[in-house]
């Protein structure tokens, strides 16, 4: 058994994209060693690695060559193949295609009779000869968000030119060609520190630290490992600081490093002036630095960088001068932009949306505003109306005021930074806490993950936004189609309802798709459907309820998402029990003989009232008046949200349902009977199906 | 002691002059940036190799602060290299411009991170990195994929340094005015960026901001425009009779006529004042004179300029089809 190490190198792949590719190398080259029998079944210990220079993969256990097999193929009959003992042309055929010599054809006594069979012996390949052949394939499959060309005559599309290959079967170079490279034994060390020659890998096993030899810490894993605890080290530097944990540039700066080292950098406490989110923001998004902050969790005037490199203290001190000259110019700007936009205050910046497009056949940011404010007036008295505690000044002066941070010289340069600089503006112009708070995020939830906004003004206005811009969008066309949304309205409509979801508004999806006006009620349709899909996302991705949880509990109603959330936590809970299960397969057959009697008589089968008089059987009896008590009990407890013990009623029904069906037939000759029956089950059907539609519940 | 601005740049130019490019002087048109060059924007097409450098100059009106800013400028430099196609060691030999420059590698954090360069008014896109220098951008490192619409192949490689940037790193200054921009070799003394250009910043701001007509760069806007959009029909009249006589086996007119008007015709003529549309519509932007539902249509327009001279180059450089050569 052999090693087996496959490494690219490539000019530096975007930070972005490593981690999947690198994934996915691994799940390519495992199951073509699988497809084609190079590796024992047993399990075994692969491993992958990554940096922005090169992807690699290192299989041990891999067979030398593929087993050998035999197979045997079947041919004509017997009595076809050979006349008199003597082969027909069909039996030289059968020989010919089979690769072997008529006298080795053997004949084969199966149920259908006597054939001619032929065993082929196929010798296994060489491993390297496999690999050779296969992992160009597997390459060029790799998925890249954006690929692009490089060679004459564009024979290939790949993430960046490709430098170099290493493919070894143990000490043995595997000639693979991809893009143009042969494969060989040498890799490439760190761009300064190791430079431009060549590092000779002898053998996979020594793939790690021989690159480590050359200034490259190939395990992701341990490079992460070694920039957390450098950023711990250098923030020790400073009395009672800690760095400011941020797992997402963690991860940037493990893939833009081969050979990381962290340093800390200071800026003048002046800047501490500034607000924390605009000194995050530069720091984070245009410099991916780590924040500091003090013992108390305030900001510190301190920066940790992390490098690409390792030198001595004059070279330190270089690179810690140059980063801070970048960060102070930034801050600078920063600074700069902050004081000019004091000059021109919010409340005057109305005007000034008129000329921001919002979208070119939807006019302004101004008139989106006016859209938004129209919005916000009627939910602002629906809210009230239904007891919401809530300052409408505040929500429309919010409203009016939401969008003209976008005039600033602040979000211009740092367009991340809408919203909350607008309620920043507002905090020091004086407009009230409730205001700031309410513009400063109107963009949350930017994510499934995010929380909603704290204060109740601050989540209407986020409704309001969104559903302005999704009935806008979809007014002109502009809905999403599969993979396309260019106006992120699938993010638009997940903030609506996890809003709704997880804030004590006593609104519906309904109310939202009321709320943008007359002129949108032709789309209202198509609206409530997107936000439909939006729910079921919701409670599936979101939530991790059951697919078929989910599909029951929408099928029962989607509008009030809060309750819909309820009725699917109450679902879960009794979805296992065995009465429950029956209950859901009942419903199921009902439905089916439901549709089925109406395909039938042209007409829907169940229609009209129960006439208990038709009601001849006991088992039929027995199920209609236990439905009938039951279905006050469970209207009761729906009513008042208690789900999981309405439920449960519902499955006492279990052995009258059985009975039922095991007794008595529902099609019968008399027409009249047959009709009471078809009612009588639609009654059901239709009694218990309020909190969720059962008979989309899969049993296993 | 660091490089002056102008030795710099002569060391730049002699670097890649050594590495065999052509070194080009600065375009004389109003450019925003040095890809819309004709010696980028028209040389990337087509199959013939190129080397080429040169320094341009790089107008963005919008960009002006009448010199008031320390790191903002109306026109800064770029100092661009196109190598098409791109040498297998193409960040090798950019690397080793840098420390031609006098920036030891070893003692610098440096870093090429995703950055794909885009321009919808010039039709073209391409792969690439900012490269980052302890944390300062210092270059724009493209692989051209499309210009003017057109697939290129071969493709490009564009390096694009940010001239005052470096500078201002290298003589360590906080201000870019403050860049020695040449020193006396006998006397010492110094002349810094402000001596030279802070009173074109300062004047070139109040005009693009303030004292530019909008009426007339409008109506220059239009005239250009015209001028472009007349060329370009006239060319694509030329190739219609060009195919015409080809489809007929026989050349109507003398022979090698058609081919000898395509071969002369104004091309880059047209170009340069494609060029001129894109630098009013930036003073117009500037002046804030462009509404947003005129914003996209300008934009548009100057792009089918664009696009049409970069088709009646690539047009113009074909070999003549075999049929009318005969």
């Amino acid at each position: 058994m052999s090693d087996l190490l496959f490494e690219i190198g490539l000019e530096e792949i975007p930070a972005r994209m490593i981690a999947a590719a690198q994934k996915e190398l691994h799940r390519r080259v495992l199951e073509l060693l699988n497809r084609e029998r190079l590796v024992s079944g047993a399990t075994i210990e692969s491993r992958s690695y990554s940096t922005p220079r090169r992807i690699a993969v290192v299989f041990p256990g891999v067979l030398p060559k593929q087993a050998d097999t035999e197979e045997q193929l079947t041919g004509p009959s017997w009595s076809v193949a050979f006349k008199n003992g003597e082969p027909t042309p069909a039996a030289l055929a059968f020989a010919k295609k089979a690769g072997v010599e008529v006298s080795a054809l053997e004949k084969t006594v199966t149920p259908k009779g006597e054939y001619v069979t032929a065993t082929v012996s196929r010798s296994g390949r060489a491993a390297t000869e496999v690999l050779a052949e296969q992992l160009p394939k597997e390459l060029a499959a790799l998925y890249w968000p954006k690929n692009m060309y490089w060679r004459a005559g564009k024979p290939e599309r790949f993430v960046r030119p490709v430098k170099w290959i290493v493919a070894l079967l143990d000490e043995a170079v595997v000639p693979v060609e991809f893009a143009g490279v042969r494969a060989s034994n040498l890799s490439y060390g760190h761009r300064i520190l190791h430079g431009a020659q060549a590092v000779t890998i002898l053998k996979p096993s020594e793939y790690v630290s021989a690159l480590e030899a050359a200034k490259v810490l190939v395990d992701v894993d341990a490079r992460r490992q070694r920039i957390r605890k450098a950023l711990d080290a250098a923030t020790r530097s400073v009395a009672g600081a800690r760095w400011r944990e941020d797992a997402a540039l963690v991860e940037t700066v493990t893939h833009l490093t081969e050979w990381p080292s962290v340093l800390l950098g200071n800026f003048e406490p002046e800047y501490l002036s500034l607000p924390e989110e605009v000194l995050v923001t530069v720091m984070r998004d245009h410099q991916k630095y780590f924040a500091v902050e003090d013992a108390s969790g305030k900001l510190a005037p301190h920066f940790l960088a992390v490098l690409n490199t390792e030198t001595d203290e004059r070279g330190i001190g270089v690179i810690q001068h140059g980063n801070e000259r970048v960060l102070r110019a930034r801050f600078n700007d920063a600074r700069f932009f902050w004081t000019v936009d004091q000059k021109v205050l919010l409340t005057d910046r109305v005007e000034m949306l008129k000329s921001v497009t919002f979208q070119k056949d939807l006019g302004s940011y101004y008139d989106k505003t006016q859209a938004n404010l129209r919005i916000a007036e009627e939910i602002a008295v629906l809210a009230a109306n239904r007891g919401v505690a809530l300052d409408r000044d505040a929500l429309l002066t919010a409203t009016r005021l939401a969008k003209t941070d976008l005039t600033t010289e602040l979000v211009k340069e740092f367009t991340e930074l809408q919203g909350i600089v607008g309620g920043l503006y507002a905090r020091v112009q004086g407009l009230g806490e409730t205001v700031a708070q309410a513009i400063y995020a109107q963009y949350t939830p930017a994510s499934v993950e995010d929380a909603i906004p704290d204060i109740v003004e601050g989540q209407i206005l986020g409704l309001v936004d969104r559903i302005q811009t999704i009935a806008a969008m979809f007014a002109i066309g502009l809905e999403p189609t599969g993979s396309k949304d260019p106006f992120a309205l699938r993010r638009a409509a997940n903030g609506v309802v996890k809003i709704l979801a997880e804030s004590d508004l006593p609104l519906t999806l309904a109310d939202m798709i009321a709320m943008p006006g007359k002129d949108e009620a032709r789309i209202a349709d198509r609206v409530s459907a997107f936000l439909r899909e939006r729910v079921e996302f919701y409670l599936r991705d979101v939530r991790a309820f059951h697919y078929d949880v989910v599909k029951a509990v929408i099928a029962a109603d989607h509008e009030n998402v809060r309750d819909a959330v309820a009725r699917a936590e109450a679902l879960s809970a009794v979805r296992g029990s065995e009465d429950f299960l029956a209950i859901s397969a009942a419903f199921k057959r009902i439905k089916n003989i439901l549709r089925q009697a109406g395909e039938k008589q042209g007409r829907p089968g169940g229609e009209g009232r129960v006439d208990q008089k038709l009601l001849v059987d006991a088992p039929e009896q027995a199920l209609y008046s236990e439905a009938e008590k039951l279905v006050p009990a469970v209207e009761s407890l729906r009513a008042e949200r208690k789900y999981q013990e309405a439920l449960e009623q519902i499955a006492t029904l279990r052995p009258h349902v059985d009975l039922f069906f095991d007794k008595v037939m529902v099609m019968v000759e008399d027409p009249a009977v047959r009709q009471n029956r078809l009612t009588l089950l639609a009654w059901v059907l239709h009694g218990f199906s309020s909190i969720a539609d059962f008979s989309e519940i899969v049993s296993s | 002691m660091p490089l002056t601005f102008q030795e710099l740049l002569f060391r730049l130019q002699m670097f890649w002059a050594e590495r065999g490019c052509v070194l080009q002087q600065p375009y004389d048109v109003e450019v925003g940036a040095g890809t819309m060059s004709p010696d980028t924007f028209l040389r990337v097409l087509g199959p013939k190799p190129i080397h080429i450098a040169y320094a341009q100059p790089s107008r963005r009106p919008a960009d002006g602060r009448y010199g008031e800013n320390p790191n903002r400028l109306y026109k800064h430099t770029q100092f661009q290299v196109i190598l098409k196609p791109p040498p297998a060691d193409i960040q090798d030999l950019y690397l080793e411009s840098l420390r031609a420059i006098g920036i030891d590698l070893r003692e610098h954090d440096i870093k090429f991170e995703e950055d794909n360069w885009e321009s919808p008014t010039l039709g073209a896109w391409g792969i690439g990195w900012q490269v980052m220098l302890d944390g300062l951008e210092i270059t724009q490192f493209t692989y051209f994929q499309q210009c003017g619409g057109i697939d290129l192949d071969p493709i490009s490689g564009e390096i694009t340094y940010g001239l005052e940037r470096i500078a201002a790193f290298l003589q360590d200054v906080d201000s870019i005015y403050d860049i020695v921009w040449a020193r006396d070799p006998v006397t010492g003394r110094q002349i810094t960026y402000g001596e030279v250009r802070l009173e074109e910043e300062l004047q070139f701001s109040v005009y693009n901001f303030e004292a530019a007509e909008i009426e007339k760069l409008w109506e220059h806007l239009q005239m250009y425009e015209a001028e472009c959009q007349a060329l370009l029909t006239s060319f694509q009249d030329l190739k219609k009779l060009q195919q015409h006589e080809k489809a007929h086996e026989r050349a109507v007119h003398e022979e090698h006529e058609v081919e000898r008007q395509i071969k002369r015709f104004p091309v880059l003529g047209a170009y340069d004042l494609c060029l001129k549309c894109s630098h009013l519509f930036n003073l117009l932007d500037a002046r804030g004179a462009i509404s947003v539902t005129e914003r996209v249509g300008v934009i548009a327009r100057i792009r089918n300029l664009a696009v049409g001279v970069a088709k009646a180059y690539v047009a113009q450089q074909e070999k003549p089809p075999l049929a009318v050569r005969a």
